[in-house]
Order: C-alpha cells, then sequence, then structure tokens
C-alpha cells in the first residue's frame, strides 16, 4: 500500500505550519525568533519550519531539566519504569503516524520504519523500565564491622546529540536509559531530521513530568556547542563523525564530564565458501545478508560497506547477490513496497556520486549502479542513488572511507588470515559480520575482529539486550544493553563503621 | 600540541574562489583566521569542519595538510594515510554544515572534494 504524505487528505500524519521547541513540557518559539525550512528529500520540497535556536535556547532548556530532575531521580523505579512503558505504548498507539513521519522526513522506506525503527523505539523504553526496576545495589562486607554500600545516583542533566539517519530510534537508544537512571536531558536533534522528534514529543510530551525531556532544534555550531560545552550537564552523549566526536571529548575534558560517543565504521561483512555448499534457506539468508548494505540507504554507521568473499565462490555467490540488488524497488518511502528510498539530503547524495567517481578513477570495477536514477512525478528531484556495487581492493579509498550511501565495496580473499587482515584493515571498528555454516571459524574470526559487534551469519539486527559500540576510531562506551545504566550513573559508596572501638592513631 | 607540517604534504588543499570569499567573510567576521579539520566517518564524515582559529585542540597525530589564505587545514594522520594521501580542493556549496562546524555563508557550507590519484598523477 502507499500512504499519503504528512499533510495531506488521508494521511495519517498532520502537518503545522511551524513548530517550536519542547522546553518544559510546553511548545515553546525559539528567542532567535527564526526559523529554517525542513525539506523532505523524496521531494526536495519543504515539509514545515523549525526553530533556529541560540545558545539561550538551551539555557532555558538546561533550566527547566534541572528544575525537573530532582523528582524526576527521586521518584521510585517503579514509577520511572511506569512512565517509561506507557511511553512505549504511547509509541506503539501511533506506530503509523512515526513510521510514515520517519520516512518522509529522511526518506527512509516506510517499510523498515513500521517493522523497526518504531517498533524497535518502543521495545527500547520497555527494555530499560525492566532493566532498572531489576537493578540492584552491592553490599560488600569489608570486615565484620565495616560495610561498604553502594548506589546508583543519577548524573543529573545530561546532553544528548543525536544523527540524522535514524532519529527516532537513536534517540530512544540515547533517553531510554538516561531517563530510566533518572536523569532529565537536553536532545538536540540532527540538522536535517528535527521533524520526527517533535512529532514523537507531541504523542510522549504529556507522559514525562516537564522538563524531564526538552528537544532544541538549530545549527550545531550554536546550540549544539551551547550544549556540549556548558558547565550544567553531567554528560554527553554523540553519535556522528570523529571530529565532532574530538570537539565533545575535549569539551568534555574542560568540563571533567564523560561522553558516550559512536562515531562510524567502514563494517567487513565476510563471506566463507561454505555459504555456498548447498544451495538452502542459508545460502538465500547470506545473500541477504550482503545486499543488507542498501538497508536504510546506506546511511548506517555499521553498513557492512566491505564485502569480503572467498576468492573460489565469488562468481557463483556474487551474481546471485547482483540479481538480488538489481531487483531492489526504489521510490516513494511511503510505498510498502518500496526497499530503497532517497539519501537524507542534497549533500548527502552529491558525496556518494562522487566517491563513486573517486572508485572508479582509482580502478575500481563497477558491478551494478552508479548512477542517479530517474523517478518521475512528484520525486523527480528527490535525493536518490541506485545501489551501487563497486570491486576493487582494501586500499582503496572506497574501501577505507565511510561514504554513507548504497555504495557497496567488493573484494576477495583466499584464506582465513587474509579475510582477518582485510577486515582490520581499517581505522574503524564498529561492526563486522561473518558468514560461514563452519561455527568453529565464526567464533575465531568474531572474537579476532577488532570491532564491537560481529554480527554472525546475520547483520543489522539491534535487539536491546545485546551491547552495541566501537572499537578503535568508532567510539567510547556501549549502547542498547543494561551496562548502559552505568554509563547514565553515579557510583555512591557509603562506607559504614559498625563498630564503637576507636582506631588508636590519636 | 603539533601542527607538524611533513615534508610534501603543505599545499595539499586548495581552494576555489567561492571559498576563498567564504573565508575571508569568516575571518572578517571572527577577528581572526578560522580552522579547518577534515572529518571522517558517520553521518557528516568526510566534511571539512570549520571552526573559530585555535578552537579544535591539534594533537600530536594530527598533521597539517596545507595553509588556504592563512587558515591552517588539518587532519589526522592515520585518516590521511587510510585515504591515500589526497588533494583536497575547499568549495562551498548550499547545505547545512555537519557536526558543529561554522556555515561558509547564509545557507551555505564548505565541502572538499578529492583529486583522485590518477589526476594527481596527471
Amino acid at each position: 500500500m502507499k500512504y499519503d504524505p504528512p499533510g495531506r487528505p488521508g494521511s495519517p500524519v498532520d502537518v503545522a505550519p511551524r513548530y517550536e521547541n519542547f522546553i518544559g513540557g510546553k511548545w515553546q518559539a525559539p528567542t532567535t525568533g527564526q526559523y529554517s525550512p525542513n525539506l523532505c528529500p523524496a521531494t526536495a520540497k519543504p515539509i514545515c519550519e523549525i526553530p533556529k535556536s541560540g545558545p539561550q535556547d538551551i539555557e532555558l532548556a538546561l533550566d527547566a531539566a534541572h528544575s525537573a530532575q530532582e523528582a524526576w531521580g527521586e521518584a521510585s523505579t517503579a514509577q520511572r519504569a511506569a512512565v517509561l512503558n506507557k511511553v512505549a505504548d504511547a509509541i506503539d498507539a501511533h506506530r503509523e503516524e512515526l513510521a510514515v513521519a520517519e520516512s518522509w522526513e529522511n526518506g527512509k522506506p516506510v517499510r523498515e520504519t513500521l517493522a523497526a525503527d518504531i517498533p524497535l523505539a518502543a521495545d527500547h523504553f520497555r527494555y530499560f523500565a525492566a532493566a532498572i526496576r531489576a537493578e540492584e545495589s552491592s553490599i560488600t562486607e569489608i570486615d565484620k564491622d565495616l560495610i561498604a554500600y553502594h548506589f546508583h545516583e543519577p548524573l543529573g542533566v545530561v546532553g544528548q546529540i543525536i544523527p540524522f539517519n535514524f532519529p527516532l530510534l537513536m534517540a530512544a537508544w540515547k533517553l531510554a536509559p538516561a531517563l530510566a537512571a533518572g536523569n532529565a536531558t537536553v536532545l538536540k536533534p540532527a540538522s536535517p531530521t528535527p521533524w520526527s522528534i517533535l512529532k514523537l514529543m507531541e504523542v510522549v510530551g504529556d507522559i514525562l513530568p516537564p522538563g524531564v525531556l526538552n528537544v532544541v532544534n538549530g545549527p550545531g555550531a550554536e546550540i549544539g556547542k551551547a550544549l556540549a560545552t556548558n558547565k550544567r550537564i553531567a554528560k554527553v552523549a554523540f553519535t556522528g563523525e570523529t571530529t565532532t566526536g574530538r570537539l565533545i571529548m575535549q569539551y568534555a575534558a574542560q568540563n571533567i564530564i564523560p561522553v558516550t560517543l559512536e562515531l562510524g565504521g567502514k563494517s567487513p561483512n565476510i563471506f566463507f565458501n561454505d555459504v555456498a555448499a548447498a544451495d538452502d534457506d542459508f545460502l538465500d539468508k547470506a545473500v541477504e545478508g550482503l545486499v543488507l548494505y542498501a538497508f536504510n540507504k546506506g546511511e548506517v554507521c555499521t553498513a557492512p560497506s566491505r564485502a569480503l568473499i572467498q576468492e573460489d565462490i565469488y562468481e557463483e555467490f556474487m551474481a546471485r547477490c547482483l540479481e538480488r540488488i538489481r531487483a531492489i524497488k526504489q521510490g516513494d518511502p511511503l510505498d510498502t513496497e518500496t526497499m530503497i528510498g532517497p539519501q537524507v539530503s542534497k549533500q548527502q547524495v552529491e558525496k556518494i556520486a562522487s566517491y563513486v567517481e573517486i572508485g572508479l578513477k582509482e580502478g575500481a570495477e563497477l558491478l551494478v549502479g552508479g548512477h542517479r536514477p530517474t523517478i518521475g512525478g512528484e520525486f523527480a528531484n528527490g535525493y536518490f542513488y541506485e545501489p551501487t556495487v563497486l570491486k576493487g581492493h582494501n586500499r582503496m579509498r572506497v574501501f577505507q572511507e565511510e561514504i554513507f550511501g548504497p555504495v557497496l565495496s567488493v573484494t576477495t580473499f583466499k584464506d582465513e588470515a587474509e579475510a582477518l587482515e582485510i577486515a582490520n584493515d581499517t581505522l574503524y571498528g564498529l561492526g563486522a559480520g561473518v558468514w560461514s555454516r563452519d561455527t568453529g571459524r565464526t567464533y575465531r574470526m568474531g572474537r579476532a575482529i577488532k570491532a564491537g559487534r560481529v554480527w554472525t551469519n546475520c547483520y543489522h539486527q539491534y535487539p536491546a539486550g545485546a551491547a552495541f559500540g566501537g572499537y578503535k576510531v568508532s567510539g567510547i562506551g556501549r549502547e542498547t544493553h543494561k551496562m548502559m545504566l552505568d554509563h547514565y550513573s553515579q557510583t555512591k559508596n557509603l562506607l559504614v563503621s559498625y563498630g564503637t572501638k576507636p582506631l588508636g592513631l590519636f | 600540541m603539533s601542527t607538524n607540517v611533513e615534508n610534501g604534504t603543505a599545499g595539499h588543499v586548495t581552494v576555489t574562489p567561492a571559498a576563498h570569499r567564504a573565508i575571508a567573510a569568516l575571518c572578517a567576521a571572527h577577528g581572526g583566521p578560522v580552522m579547518f579539520v577534515q572529518s571522517g566517518g558517520c553521518c557528516d564524515g568526510s566534511d571539512p569542519m570549520c571552526f573559530p582559529g585555535g578552537e579544535f585542540a591539534l594533537g600530536t597525530g594530527d598533521m597539517l595538510v596545507g595553509v588556504v589564505h592563512g587558515c591552517t587545514f588539518h587532519m589526522d594522520a592515520d585518516l590521511y594515510e587510510a585515504l591515500g594521501r589526497p588533494l583536497f580542493v575547499l568549495d562551498v556549496e548550499p547545505g547545512t554544515p555537519g557536526g558543529f562546524s561554522l556555515a561558509a555563508g547564509d545557507g551555505l557550507r564548505f565541502v572538499t572534494r578529492v583529486k583522485a590519484p590518477r589526476e594527481q598523477a596527471s
């Protein structure tokens, strides 16, 4: 089926001409009085206007967060969990509305937002509602009279900066653990995707106590910096590229606060020859596993953007994959048959085109794609790029730099040792995929690849409960696991003596 | 803190006239030079980030790729090697700057265009 675009009759999504910041439980106009148009990447036409806030708006959001945090942090875990579960229920109840809004603003196909982004966001709140209820403090008996109590306490007010590729899901990844642990937050959405999070606030804003969650939109150089440098935050969480990640660490160092960073990758997806040992469901699954590079139009930090295929099955296996890639349906992101929508912005699609050009000039062979497709009608000006495969070798630039689009760089390897060498020959270490029917081999490879997540005989699954984060320059800290509660908590130790005798030193 | 100039690297970045105008305007607005840091990875990866001069703390692993109109252009040395020591052309285009980067003017952003190796050789 096809959904009608937001704002049109029959669409599940209403659109106001202009949106405001969400601060202290209310919609507040930016103090700057300025707004920016927010474009739909499928049509290159404006959806609505979004605040172009300034540093003063960050201060207002921090005022609201600080006035709310203490009561929220003192609420029982049962009360906080009940709120998070209500947030999850509200997301589920508005699944279609949020999925369509997310697709229209980001360009990702609605089949993905309906099946993954929105249900996973809801599940994330439920997971942390459960985790905080089950969280226990610890007691250590140092000796018979001396007891160490360890309590978890909220950090306070935190700053969270969200990327454009999964605006709602990445927000949920960061919000759920922060709120569960008793923190209040000021959240800055990505500049290309400011709107769907405001639609989420329409859905869940009344559930949370005013000030616990605040959303401010505007330029990174103005409000991102004002948030990350602010002395009134106790932590910064960021997903994005390496330079901003380093800058955030630098600001955090000046304020002596912790950071969580997720900074991208160039993830290898490794196919050993035994995947083709039988023409069965597993082989079919492996073929799909390679084609998953086009998931979310390749705008995924963990995109399996380097395929490493054992040389003796390369021709046969790649032929199957190319057939599957040629069958990818591209177009209207609100059509449930569409598998790939437009890139998020004009600058992204132009960047992708320039990388393909660089790859071809470096001597890579174009196996499929390589152009901006002609998609007519209302999508004629959309930021589409064909699913593309380049064959080359790992020293080429298109194997080393994250393209953030539907471009796969493929190469071959002789044996396990060479596969491992190529896999680890990258600055990044976020994700990896290993495909083989030999579990001994998948285990050895999984342990030896220097990446935080090694999908084994699967890819692009993001369940709450499996820790996600990077090795090397891909970041610091983990998400999507209850250990995130530690990332958002202080440890309070009470060291208590129950004895009555003096030490005898003075 | 280091701004080492490796032999042969200075001059590996040039600017278009539009970028030159944007840099001149930014320097005037900030009362001094701005700085560029070539990024990598994730959403805004491979964007040249533009900051007020001295804003970004450089480390021993960073290199000075070049100086454009009095403004330094830096990059992580490992990234520079991984990308095959590219020649950068700093340009501007319509769009929103990534990360915390300064805009290149109203509605404009900086972008680096890269000459591919075969172009470099010729």
